[in-house]
């Protein structure tokens, strides 16, 4: 901990939570989170460039272990894909999309293993107020990914069903097509819309933020004293082990539902 | 928790990601996995294919040894028939010569009992017209009396 024995809990955990933000015009919405930008960007690099990389270098013949590292994932990915979207030719945009988000997410995830302090010494170089390097902690991020999908899905369903069948959906589904009703369709579809993208990206976005506290608390407790150190750690370790499973599930079921939500847009009501 | 720019940011990077990955890694992955299952196929295919031409060929030499050994052993059965055949005719040909031998073994002694009992006679005959003459001398006429000496030679 690079200046813990002077900061108050609340200000650790403070200084840990904050941000690098950098304004580039006037009001709250026109800065950006540029520890979350270069993380997930370097992360996306990382991971869609080493299986670009093994992917260029592809056989078909014997594979050796790198490439058939990645086709076990593509395949992994593929039969996920298989299994819910039968609209059409998954290959041509949704399977590598959800190879997409779920290798983003998964390795944007895998970024809270990483011992908060320490990486603390070395971002303290890029930035005194602070650095946070899970970029799927930041709603940011889980936002950006879910309207993503969202937009996607929209565009699938004009794509699919025109736009006319589109409106057509918007006010007379799922309830019927009396006029009376169209009110209620549409507030049901808003709702349904609106509740897919906030729990999609919220989900995620929860379950690291609470990973990352619970990791800074831990923290917190191994900044006490010797007993506390020795707790901490065991406790961490834990804690990182269980932790495991929750970035990977979390990665799993983000690609998933991203799947889901694109195959619905695809389906006539 | 505040939405801020690094929103659009973020689904830019997205998005370019989705198309690099789109555009750039899953078809070329995919053809080499699906050339791969179809060169695994194929060679499955050919193996079962040889499978099948090893059994074909095997029941085929089966058959060909299984006649082959029936043709030896009609060979044999013949050659058997044969030799006991030949030993038969053989046999038979002996038989037949030594029948022969002895026939004439039996001709030439009863011809030669014939010659020898002609020859006594003819001795007889001679002897006893050789003592007639000695008693009668001059009496008989050996010309003269041919027929008495003819019948007499008979009688003999």
């Amino acid at each position: 901990m690079a200046a813990g024995s002077e900061l108050t809990p609340s200000q650790y955990i403070e200084h840990h939570l904050a941000f690098f933000t950098k304004p580039i015009g006037d009001g709250p919405f026109w800065t950006l989170n540029v520890d979350s930008l270069i993380v997930s960007i370097l992360l996306g690099i990382i991971g869609v460039g080493f299986i670009w990389w093994v992917v260029r270098g592809a056989t078909s013949g014997v594979p050796n272990r790198r490439q058939a590292f990645v086709e076990v994932l593509i395949e992994f990915v593929d039969n996920q894909a298989k299994g819910v979207f039968q609209h059409g030719d998954r290959h041509r945009f949704i399977a590598p999309l959800a190879l997409t988000v779920g290798l983003w997410v998964l390795l944007m995830n895998a970024m809270d293993f990483l011992p908060a302090d320490i990486v603390g010494l070395l971002t303290h170089h890029v930035s005194e107020h602070g650095f946070r390097y899970v970029p799927t902690a930041d709603v940011n991020t889980t936002f950006a990914l879910s309207i993503s999908v969202l937009v996607l899905s929209i565009y699938f369903a004009i794509a699919v069903k025109g736009f006319g069948g589109w409106l057509h959906e918007l006010f007379f589904a799922p309830f019927g097509t009396h006029p009376l009703l169209i009110p209620a369709n549409f507030l049901f579809q808003m709702v349904e819309y609106i509740s897919k993208t906030l729990s999609h990206s919220l989900r995620l976005f929860g379950n690291m933020y609470a990973g990352e506290i619970l990791f800074l608390l831990l923290w917190m407790l191994a900044a006490t004293g010797m007993a506390g150190a020795i707790a901490g750690s065991v406790l961490a370790l834990g804690w990182a082990i269980f932790h495991v499973l929750i970035v990977l599930l979390q990665a799993y079921i983000f690609m998933m539902l991203t799947i889901v939500y694109i195959s619905m847009a695809h389906e006539h009501h | 928790m505040n939405l801020n720019l690094t929103l659009i940011a973020q689904a830019v990077t997205f998005a370019v990601f989705i198309w690099l990955t789109v555009k750039f890694i899953w078809p070329y992955m995919l053809r080499a996995i699906e050339t791969r299952q179809k060169t695994i196929a194929d060679g499955l295919a050919a193996a079962e294919q040889g499978r099948r031409t090893l059994e074909l060929s095997t029941r085929q030499a089966d058959e060909a040894i299984k006649e082959a050994r029936a043709r030896a052993a009609e060979i044999l059965a013949q050659a058997e028939k044969r030799s006991a055949q030949v030993i038969e005719e053989a046999r038979q040909t002996a038989k037949e010569e030594g029948g022969r031998e002895l026939a004439a073994a039996k001709a030439e002694i009863e011809q030669a009992v014939t010659r020898a009992r002609e020859e006594l006679r003819d001795r007889v005959a001679s002897l006893a017209v050789a003592g007639a003459e000695k008693i009668l001398r001059r009496e008989v006429d050996a010309r003269a009396h041919a027929d008495l000496l003819e019948s007499i030679k008979r009688q003999l």
